[in-house]
């Protein structure tokens, strides 16, 4: 019996039944409950995701209750802690598409650069030396990049720009889009990785240099999943926030000119939680809606991405 | 006939040679900038913000003189935060990410789980904090407190240390769970003390990196309500919820370092700045200290293990 009980205790008993001689249906239980606990751990993502989409729907709804569809998508004003409120998201959304423009415009072309670079020139101990230097990038806080754009580039570009503002979407752009250079650049790397040897080696044997072999065979063959790479970087930039509240103002513009300053959707959610707005009201059911614009944006462009890739895909 | 067509492709040869090494050049170049950013922004924060960090810095609350102001009721705040992260998103994403490599059946909730952690990755980090808004503060009453912020910050890692969990995972070879069931282990004994032991490595990595994130992650706070105007405050509430094992500070409002920082650096005011500046060499600090420490792991445990 005293044997019996240690081998129970040993084989995990959590139930009486598991006292009982063999104690194979309380080895059994334990086996199924940790499994069970752990698919609600997995099952938990799949939740997060109803959460987010239930409550950008619900409160959105809520909003367009008050505010016809057609005002918030035609009203070139977004004036809703004003007296008299429009709520027009244009403004928001052309600040939000001029700030991840500018970004996009900086991170494509270095990441890509970046990633032909440490893929097919750098040698071993410097890709491994860069790489993680250069993936700290993405781990500084956003809101260090945002006092860097506002206090270090500013300054510096105004030196170039005389005309420039204090806020100004040009600076935060261009942040944004060094920040998203190691998202860019190491999805892009691998893609290029991952060609297979026989393909560069073809390139080489008809005596193409390193470049034409990038250029010319890699990047095409590797170019769904360079595509991914930048859609990816997109997500970030338009997701973006504290960068464009510190460093691109508060002000809701309808503009397509960098060099002003204008709100963003994510600037704008920052500025009303940081007011005191009572639970309910239309400016609080209005972030939601400004929440729910952006993932829209950024579905449309994952959306634009998934066909992209599929009609460049390569098949080796 | 023949000398010209010749002397042609030697140009040729020579010019795409040539571009090559340029291109080369354009690569490091393109590096460097990427580096020289990270330097340019941590000189620009010593500059500012290293005559700022002396003692008092982190045992005084914010106010409204700058040289006075410190970050006591932030990194408190941040300590507590990440507490409350740390225990929901580690155990929760490394259950996960083992029932997904060790236990799934390939069908298509496997799928739609693998699809959806997958897209949570390209969710906005402000989106989160809207949920959160919407179903902690309000939905569940927790109110906009360090209970609401640690459980949003949770979620927003839980996709990061379940993506590292199941890599680490995948690394271990199958002919070691092989040993383990011929012995007769069970499949849960096999994982816990031969699968999970060999990749704590990885898991480890993933799981520094993930909390290093969410250390600098504001956005999300802000939107849940995180007090950004705790320097006008006369006593920041943190003090008086001391000891801990009452669990009464779960639910008592909060600021953070970034947002502190925010706070600091959204002021006209220069010696504000500053502030900011000393706020932010702190949260530098934090973040690259966690992520050698990361690389570190990462690097000893690559090289200790061989199968």
């Amino acid at each position: 019996m005293q044997t019996n009980k240690a081998e129970a205790r040993y084989l995990g008993a959590t139930s009486l039944t598991a006292l009982a001689p063999g104690s194979i249906a309380g080895r059994k239980l334990r086996e199924r409950t940790i499994e069970v606990v752990m698919f609600l751990c997995a099952l938990s993502s799949v939740a997060i995701t109803l959460g987010i989409v239930w409550v950008l729907l619900y409160e959105s709804w809520h909003f367009f209750q008050n505010v016809s569809i057609i005002d918030f998508l035609t009203d070139t004003q977004w004036t809703v802690l004003f007296e008299n409120p429009r709520y027009g998201i244009m403004p928001l959304v052309a600040g939000t598409l001029v700030t991840s423009g500018t970004a996009l415009i900086v991170a494509l072309p270095l990441g890509t650069i970046i990633a032909i670079y440490l893929s097919e020139y750098a040698g071993a101990t410097l890709r491994e030396t860069l790489k993680p230097i250069l993936e700290l990038l993405s781990a500084v806080p956003t809101v260090v990049f945002g006092y860097f754009a506002l206090l270090f580039v500013t300054p510096l570009l105004q030196g170039i720009l005389p005309d420039l503002p204090g806020f100004n979407m040009l600076s935060a752009g261009i942040v944004i889009g060094i920040m998203i250079v190691p998202y860019v650049s190491s999805l892009s790397e691998d893609a290029i990785k991952a060609v297979p040897t026989h393909i560069r080696e073809g390139s080489y044997a008809m005596g193409a240099t390193r470049l034409q072999t990038s250029l010319r065979v890699l990047v095409p063959a590797a170019f769904s999943g360079i595509a991914s790479a930048y859609v990816l970087g997109f997500s970030r930039a338009v997701g973006e926030t504290m960068v464009v509240a510190v460093a691109a103002g508060t002000q809701p513009n309808l503009t397509l000119n960098p060099m002003e300053g204008a709100a963003t959707i994510t600037a704008y959610i920052v500025q009303v939680s940081l007011g005191d707005l009572p639970h309910g009201s239309i400016a609080y059911q209005s972030i939601f809606a400004a929440g729910l614009t952006l993932m829209f944006l950024t579905l449309i462009f994952n959306i634009g991405g998934y066909f992209l890739r599929k009609r460049f895909r390569e098949i080796y | 006939m023949e000398k010209p067509l010749e002397s042609e492709i030697h140009e040729r040869v020579a010019g795409n040679k040539h571009r090559d090494k340029v291109f080369a050049i354009v690569g490091l170049l393109s590096t460097f900038i990427g580096l020289l950013t990270l330097a340019a922004l941590i000189g620009d924060l010593a500059i500012d913000g290293l005559a700022r960090l002396k003692p008092h810095f982190f045992t005084s609350f914010p106010s409204r003189f700058p040289d006075q102001a410190g970050i006591l009721s932030a990194w408190v705040g941040t300590t507590l935060v990440m507490i409350v992260t740390a225990l929901t998103a580690v155990p929760m994403g490394i259950a996960a990410g083992v029932y997904l490599e060790e236990y799934a059946p390939k069908n298509w909730l496997t799928a739609i789980i693998e699809i959806n952690i997958a897209n949570l990755a390209g969710v906005p980090s402000i989106v989160y904090g809207l949920m959160a808004l919407g179903l902690f503060v309000y939905q569940f009453g927790f109110g906009q407190s360090i209970l609401s912020a640690g459980l949003t910050l949770a979620l927003l890692i839980l996709p990061i240390v379940i993506v590292a969990t199941r890599e680490a995972i995948r690394a271990v070879p199958g002919s070691m769970r092989e040993a383990a069931y011929a012995l007769g282990a069970t499949k849960w004994q096999t994982t816990s003390d031969h699968v999970l032991p060999y990749s704590m490595g990885g898991i480890l990595t993933g799981v520094i990196i993930a909390l290093s994130r969410a250390i600098g992650e504001t956005a999300p706070l802000i939107t849940i309500g995180a007090l950004t105007f705790i320097a006008f405050l006369p006593d920041p509430p943190i003090a008086a919820e001391f000891p801990f094992v009452s669990f009464e500070w779960l639910w008592s409002p909060f600021s953070v370092m970034p947002i502190q920082m925010f706070n600091w650096v959204s002021r006209p005011q220069h010696d504000f700045h500053l502030n900011a500046a000393a706020t932010g060499l702190v949260l530098m600090v934090m973040t690259l200290v966690m992520n050698a420490i990361a690389i570190y792991f990462r690097y000893r445990f690559r090289r200790r293990i061989k199968w």
